[in-house]
């Protein structure tokens, strides 16, 4: 919204700074965005009287003036303007001042005159478009006046971010009462500047129709339409707008088109209501009719577009066609031109659903179907066209000669009841009564004391204060909330536990960070999936319609961004959640981490100038302490992925989690495989936790550490036996299924089996490799003695040799 | 024949001979330049030593039975003292090696370093200040109903706020939820007051992806219920973190806003420094505001017993004000030059 500092005072006559008051209604009431001074350009010119104007000597379409600007000596000036009368009054501007465009006048001689600074029209000025010659000033003011005082154009433009629940703040009128309620000046409803008296004429009333002696007004719809003033105005003169009326379109950036058209923009801007002016003499039957349109009807709307309107569409037409769409825009052919003698006007309401729809039906909003759809002041439409008409007749004469009206105004709502002890409850300070009386009626509320409560009728024009709730905001705002205490009081620790996929969250995070990875945060979106993938019905850019199933599918993306920008070590991470396919209304949600691995292992260093890259086992390792991290305590086991490279992620109790897999990449031949690991940390249930208004109230566990502690084992006092074996393999054979083999035949004082060798080659039968590993034997109590470890030693070969047929390497 | 007479030696001299062998070679090592190469003065060394130590071993069985283990003993003594002299030597020669050939200055051996997410560094520090005001965290799913998403939180059918939150639609009524605030719709109906939760977490809304917009970012919201919240609770609570986050001397105002969630609705404003040269000057910071009664209804608790207030903010456009950045894009873009510039 934006409102003119100027037309403000209008309303309230205040003296307050334009900042001042933005401030005061940012505190208060609504918030300033922005705040634009006007008319400062203006400034450096002068009023100058032109004394002499004679022809030039050497041109046949440029005069030298003799100029008084007021400093006691005569200026010789040149000016190519066909209107230059001596004794006329023109702005000027001096030798040094500097043009709204950024030309600076200096002394020049043209064509061998002297001139000394220059005579402006309108358009040099920045005041319109009037270039056919410079701008007459109609004053009495002595050479020298500033202009500004001469063309009140000095105003500041506040830009106010009014939101969807105030649309009462459409107005100077609404902001003006605000500011009145703010500031403890008194509002004035009608502003001085509108002297013409509203008209005394007997209403002629009707609840669907009224036929009057000039016009006919019938609403077909009262339910969209329930309220239509119109008013005939005869014998008005349309031509340009009176000066001070120009200012108060200029002061909110709005175009001045002529004065019948400007005095309706008045209202609409001034009080909200939104007016539209008829040629009454190209209105059918001179005849308005509310009603839905007809199959096939169509209307050329005043922006010159050609709309055709699908039947059943509200819409104002005359005895014959469509003339205006409801609530939205006028008709180009009832529009009002310099021809036109005979207006109807009108001043309506319509209700919010119904300019809706025709707004979004002909994809078309305007100053007046905004102001309706959130809902105009419906309390005043009288009064609001008496005064609506009569502004016409001050700036394009005329005489109003009949007003019809259709309709009623709307009962008024039921008074709200507000308890004192309610309001100091939710504010945590109470405000005495009498405050709380003040402050509502200065908006315009009736309250009436109900015991201990109060009984509160809000004014028509807002339509949001409907709880008490509203009214004790309404309250607070003007006392101000700055005005609150700013006192940290007791309170108890709520009964919500941390989310457990939270803190799963956390604790991943804490590993891939410390295993040197880089958080990513890319959008879940995607270009593939399938019929069933959960996908945006409407998206903004079609190419990734798709919600994801996997996070190691978006980080191969942004891999591959990496490596298009020649960025080859990768260790990225996502904690994110993917969306798969299910029966009912929404897909399965999951909370995922993925991490992808390319590149060097650790940074190039002058003892190892060629780090090797991350492999199969690396991602092995992260998948493995990654998990470990998301569910502690439980026991994780990596199995081999059928059919391919890569392996699933078992949890005991759990199943599969996740898998490790290489990452199919379109990258360059300089970089290096890639590996993903994707662990599910847990669902995020989106059931509806219970039915509207009811709840499912229930203790919740905190997720504990007491079902993840480790127990400690007793340090070993004796001394541990190893011995190395180097087998020979085939292929075929799963080193784990060797490693248990080794633990069934070792014996329960078999602590430990590490495999540290893989050879293949010389002495190595093909399909087969020498795995080595170290067996680490320990007795609790004792040391063991040679011969039982040989014994043992000799035990387990046997055992690997019958079950296997594995057998030790020769050396 | 008698064998070849043994001298007889007398103790006194054997030890003195010992004694003089060990000053002697002390005297060569300790008179070495460091630099000179160790097989050289090993050379010298054993030129000194070796015939006048293999006599002295021979002499041992020269002297008298009753003398022999005292001279056993300083023989072993003049050996270890010889040794000892020699590695007084190498670790002299290796001290003046290492000053000239180990370089301090050469790079340590490095491992990758993590980095965070410049809005998880955000949101962490958020999360941690309200952590110390008693708030744990709460998570909700990102596709939504239009029930939690608008209907629960108050937004009235087809009223213009709805225009507000040009949302992005699964299906007939589901969507992916265009704030945070339906996580206190669910915590509500699942926890019983006192309730004191904070719902960080991704939302949507259909804007086209430019330097300041994106489809999908971070918000962050908070939500306190109980018998008792008020409104100067809301305020005190929100400018304590005002002034934790940026720092106690900061100003911190609170003005009216809407939501139709909350009533009454407010936006807190507070005076940053954006570090763009221009100095101090009001920032909105969050929307906040009392839960509208409806929304506690909604979740099946009583409003007229359980009051409570809510905020939401946005850590990204934070991390961007923190961090210098002036395209949003460069968050999701995922390249490592810029996320590794947050490693720790």
């Amino acid at each position: 919204m934006i409102v003119s500092h100027e037309w403000l005072k209008q309303f309230v006559p205040h003296t307050h700074s334009a900042q001042d008051v933005g401030e005061a209604l940012s505190r208060h009431c609504v918030t300033l965005d922005n705040i634009e001074s006007l008319g400062t350009h203006l400034a450096p010119f002068v009023v100058a009287q032109v004394v002499e104007a004679g022809r030039h000597p050497n041109s046949d379409h440029l005069w030298v003036t003799k100029v008084d600007d007021g400093t006691g000596t005569l200026l010789d000036v040149v000016c190519g303007a066909p209107n230059v009368v001596a004794g006329h009054k023109y702005p000027f501007a001096r030798t040094g001042t500097v043009m709204p465009g950024g030309l600076k006048i200096e002394k020049r001689k043209i064509r061998g005159e002297t001139s000394n600074g220059m005579l402006c029209s309108a358009r040099e000025l920045g005041l319109g478009e009037e270039h056919n010659g410079i701008l007459t000033l109609t004053t009495d003011v002595p050479p020298g006046t500033p202009l500004l005082e001469v063309i009140q154009r000095a105003d500041a433009r506040l830009d106010l971010d009014v939101l969807p629940n105030r649309p009462d703040l459409l107005s100077h009128l609404g902001v003006a009462r605000e500011v009145s309620a703010i500031t403890g000046v008194p509002l004035q409803a009608v502003p001085p500047e509108l002297t013409a008296a509203p008209s005394t004429l007997p209403v002629k009333m009707g609840d669907d129709m009224v036929q009057g002696e000039h016009a006919a007004v019938t609403v077909a719809d009262t339910t969209a339409c329930p309220r239509y003033v119109a008013v005939v105005i005869k014998g008005v003169t349309v031509g340009p707008s009176p000066e001070w009326l120009q200012q108060r379109l200029d002061g909110i950036g709005a175009r001045s088109i002529s004065n019948v058209v400007d005095a309706t923009n008045y209202v609409l801007h001034g009080f909200g209501q939104p007016v539209h002016a008829f040629d009454l003499g190209k209105l059918n039957g001179r005849a308005i009719v509310v009603r839905a349109t007809r199959e096939g009807e169509r209307i050329v709307t005043l922006d010159g577009a050609e709309r055709p309107l699908a039947a059943g569409t509200v819409c104002i037409c005359d005895a014959a066609a469509p003339v205006a769409l409801a609530g939205v825009m006028g008709g180009l052919h009832s529009e009002v031109t310099a021809e036109t003698t005979d207006v109807l006007l009108e001043v309506a309401v319509f209700e919010p659903r119904f300019v809706r729809a025709v707004r979004k039906a002909v994809g078309l909003t305007t100053d007046a179907s905004y102001r309706f759809e959130r809902g105009i002041d419906a309390g005043n439409t009288l009064d609001i066209a008496k005064h609506a008409a009569a502004l016409i007749t001050q700036v394009a004469g005329g005489e109003v000669v009949e007003l019809l009206d259709v309709g009623r105004a709307p009962a008024r709502r039921a008074p709200v009841t507000l308890r004192p002890s309610r309001l100091a409850r939710l504010l945590g300070v109470a405000v005495p009564v009498d405050e709380i009386v003040r402050r509502l009626e200065s908006l315009g509320c009736q309250v009436t004391p109900e015991g201990e409560a109060l009984s509160v009728q809000a004014p028509t024009w807002r339509h949001d204060l409907l709880l008490e709730v509203d009214l004790i905001e309404e309250v607070a705002r003007l006392v101000g909330f700055d005005a609150l205490p700013d006192e940290l009081r007791p309170f108890r620790p709520g009964s919500a536990p941390d989310h457990p996929l939270h803190l799963a969250s956390r604790r991943v995070r804490d590993v891939l960070v410390g295993a040197g990875f880089a958080e990513t945060r890319p959008m879940p979106f995607t270009a593939t999936g399938s019929e069933h993938s959960p996908r945006v019905r409407n998206p903004l850019a079609e190419d990734e319609p798709f919600l994801r199933a996997s996070v190691i599918d978006t980080l191969a993306r942004r891999a591959e961004y990496n490596l298009s920008r020649m960025q080859g070590n990768l260790r990225l991470f996502e904690i994110g959640n993917v969306f798969l396919p299910r029966p009912g209304r929404l897909p399965r949600e999951e909370m995922h981490v993925g991490a992808l691995l390319q590149g060097a292992r650790r940074p190039a260093h002058f003892t190892e100038p060629n780090p090797p890259a991350f492999d199969a086992w690396d991602a092995k390792e992260l998948a493995e302490r990654l998990t470990a991290a998301a569910f502690p305590g439980q026991s994780v086991r990596l199995e081999t992925a059928d059919g391919g490279a890569g392996w699933r992620i078992v949890v005991e109790g759990l199943g599969t989690v996740g898998a490790v897999a290489p990452v199919v990449l379109d990258k360059p031949v300089w970089a290096a495989e890639a590996w993903g690991v994707e662990v599910t940390l847990g669902e995020l249930a989106s059931d509806d936790v219970a039915a509207p208004r009811t709840n499912a109230h229930a203790p919740a566990d905190r997720e504990s550490a007491a079902g993840r502690a480790v127990r400690y084992v007793p340090l070993p006092t004796t001394p541990a036996a190893e011995i190395d074996l180097a087998l020979v393999v085939p292929d075929a054979t799963p080193a784990a299924a060797v490693e248990t083999a080794m633990r069934t035949a070792g014996g329960e004082l078999l602590e430990q089996v590490q495999l540290f060798d893989e050879f293949r080659g010389a002495g190595i039968p093909a399909g087969s490799r020498s795995l080595a590993w170290r067996l680490t034997w320990r007795h609790p109590e004792r040391t063991l003695r040679d011969k039982e470890i040989e014994g043992r030693r000799a035990r387990l070969l046997d055992h690997l040799d019958k079950e296997l047929g594995i057998r030790p390497r020769a050396s | 024949m008698l064998p070849n007479p043994i001298p007889l030696v007398i103790l006194s001299d054997y030890l003195a001979q010992a004694d003089t062998l060990v000053q002697e070679c002390r005297a060569l090592l300790d008179g070495l330049d460091p630099a000179t190469r160790l097989d050289v003065a090993k050379g010298q060394l054993n030129a000194l030593k070796d015939d006048r130590l293999a006599a002295l071993q021979g002499a041992l069985r020269a002297l008298p039975a009753e003398d022999r283990r005292a001279a056993g003993t300083a023989f072993n003594t003049l050996k270890t003292a010889i040794q000892d002299a020699l590695d007084a030597f190498t670790s002299r020669q290796a001290a003046a090696a290492g000053t000239a050939a180990f370089d301090g200055t050469m790079p340590a051996r490095r491992a990758w370093r993590g980095s965070l997410h410049p809005v998880t560094l955000v949101i962490d520090e958020i999360c941690e200040i309200f952590r110390e005001l008693g708030f744990t965290i709460a998570l909700g799913p990102e596709a939504e109903t239009e029930w939690y998403n608008f209907g629960a939180l108050n937004f009235p059918p087809d009223h213009p706020a709805m225009e507000l939150h040009d949302t992005l639609y699964l299906g007939e009524d589901t969507l992916l939820r265009t704030h945070t605030s339906p996580v206190q719709v669910r915590t509500l109906q699942r926890f019983a007051p006192p309730v004191r939760v904070l719902a960080p977490g991704q939302v949507y809304r259909r804007d086209f992806f430019d330097a300041t917009h994106a489809p999908a970012f971070m918000q962050l919201e908070g939500l306190a219920v109980d018998e008792g919240v008020s409104f100067v609770d809301l305020k005190a609570t929100l400018a304590e973190f005002a002034r934790r986050f940026y720092g106690s001397s900061r100003r911190v105002r609170f003005g009216p806003s809407y939501f139709p969630f909350v009533e009454p609705g407010a936006q807190m404003d507070v005076e940053v420094d954006l570090g763009d040269g221009k100095g101090l000057r009001w920032v909105e910071i969050l929307g906040c505001g009392m839960v509208h009664p409806n929304v506690i209804e909604a979740a099946g608790v009583d409003s007229e017993k359980y009051t409570g207030w809510a905020f939401g903010m946005g850590p990204a456009r934070i991390a961007m004000s923190r961090y210098g950045v002036n395209d949003i894009r460069i968050l999701y873009d995922s390249d490592v030059r810029f996320l590794e510039q947050f490693a720790r």
